[in-house]
């Protein structure tokens, strides 16, 4: 399961970016922070390669096994 | 499958960085070598004087400040009083280059055991986006308005090429943090320096290219294929030095 913080998340759409599986989008609402953040559209196409984790700046993205 | 958690070294919070300032990545890099390797609470990370340092107020581990460009000297004296513990400074281009270029390179040539992680970002950021002595020749700036000239102000340091011509240094290399490859890369490269700082062999030297979308006028996105297409082809990444593979 990704699960994405959006009290630490920036908008800089690098996870978005690098998916390989192009399932992030940048959402339509603002964080409490102001920041635009990113959504999933597809949770059962990923994969957990934890890629948007590896290449978020800020840390906000973190991939567990679990299933959700 | 892979799973992913953040670093226990990183406060629970945002960092001071800009949106998709790359220092941040850099930062939470170390932080996730540093848990890899079991040393949150044995690294004593050197900070320096710049955005560079902002990474000080997420850090939760042991953080000490030092004097512009000054980080190595303060590292020498950490690691010379404290041996076991894992020191690295964190430095920025003007920092490391121009401000503190005498301290890098006899720290660099006298071999102290401990790692510098080097985040080139091509500018001043902090102060605003001036020319650093790693600005790309072309490059504007807030003092090359024109673009870097080198008849005026000569040429891109390399740090790299420049220190893994010392005797001493026992691995040097340049990472790009613009591309998921340059990222693992970069991870590999960091953990490989601290494991050799931990095994007593001597000084360890990491650069990683970086943005600062702030100063260079672009958004997050654009900066990675700017990266590609100016910043990579003149600072190549890749391993300059590694007395470990050369024995
Ligand atoms: C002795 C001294 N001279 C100048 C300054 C002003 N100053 C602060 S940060 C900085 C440059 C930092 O550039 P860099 O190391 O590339 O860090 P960045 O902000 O790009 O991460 C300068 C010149 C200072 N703080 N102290
Ligand atoms: S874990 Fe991989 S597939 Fe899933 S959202 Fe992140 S980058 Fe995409
Ligand atoms: S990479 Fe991190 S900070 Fe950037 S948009 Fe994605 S979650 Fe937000
Ligand atoms: S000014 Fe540049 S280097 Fe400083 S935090 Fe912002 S993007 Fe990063
Ligand atoms: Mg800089």
């Amino acid at each position: 399961m990704v699960s994405i913080n959006d009290m630490m998340c920036k908008g800089c759409g690098y996870c978005i970016k690098f998916c390989p599986k192009h399932i992030l989008e940048m959402g339509k609402e603002r964080s409490e922070k102001g920041h635009f953040y990113p959504v999933m559209t597809n949770k059962d196409a990923c994969i957990s390669c934890a890629i948007c984790a590896l290449m978020c700046p800020e840390g906000a993205i973190e991939v567990s096994s679990d299933k959700a | 499958m892979a799973e992913y958690k953040r670093p226990s070294s990183l406060m629970p919070m945002a960092t001071g960085y800009c949106p998709g300032c790359m220092h941040a990545l850099a930062t939470r890099l170390v932080a996730d070598v540093i848990d890899e390797l079991q040393q949150a609470d044995n690294a004593i990370n050197v900070v320096s004087v710049g955005c560079s340092a902002l990474n000080l107020y997420s850090w939760k581990g042991d953080v000490i400040g030092s004097a512009h460009g000054r980080a190595p000297a303060v590292a020498t004296g950490i690691k010379r009083c404290l041996p076991d513990r894992l020191v690295f400074t964190y430095q920025g281009d003007g920092d490391l280059a121009a401000i503190g270029l005498a301290e890098i390179m006899s720290a660099a040539n006298r071999g102290e055991n401990f790692t510098v992680i080097f985040a080139n970002n091509q500018t001043y950021g902090m102060t605003g986006g001036q020319m650093a002595p790693t600005t790309l020749i072309g490059q504007k700036t807030t003092t090359t308005r024109f673009g870097r000239d080198a008849q005026t102000t000569g040429y891109p340091l390399k740090m790299c090429e420049l220190i893994s011509v010392l005797e001493a240094p026992v691995f040097v290399a340049r990472y790009a943090l613009n591309s998921v490859k340059g990222v693992q890369d970069a991870k590999k490269g960091i953990k490989k320096a601290f494991e050799m700082q931990m095994a007593g062999k001597g000084f360890t030297f990491i650069e990683l290219l970086t943005n600062c979308p702030t100063n260079w006028g672009m958004n997050p996105l654009d900066t990675l294929e700017y990266m590609n297409t100016n910043t990579i082809p003149y600072f190549k990444p890749g391993i300059y030095k590694d007395k470990e593979a050369e024995a």
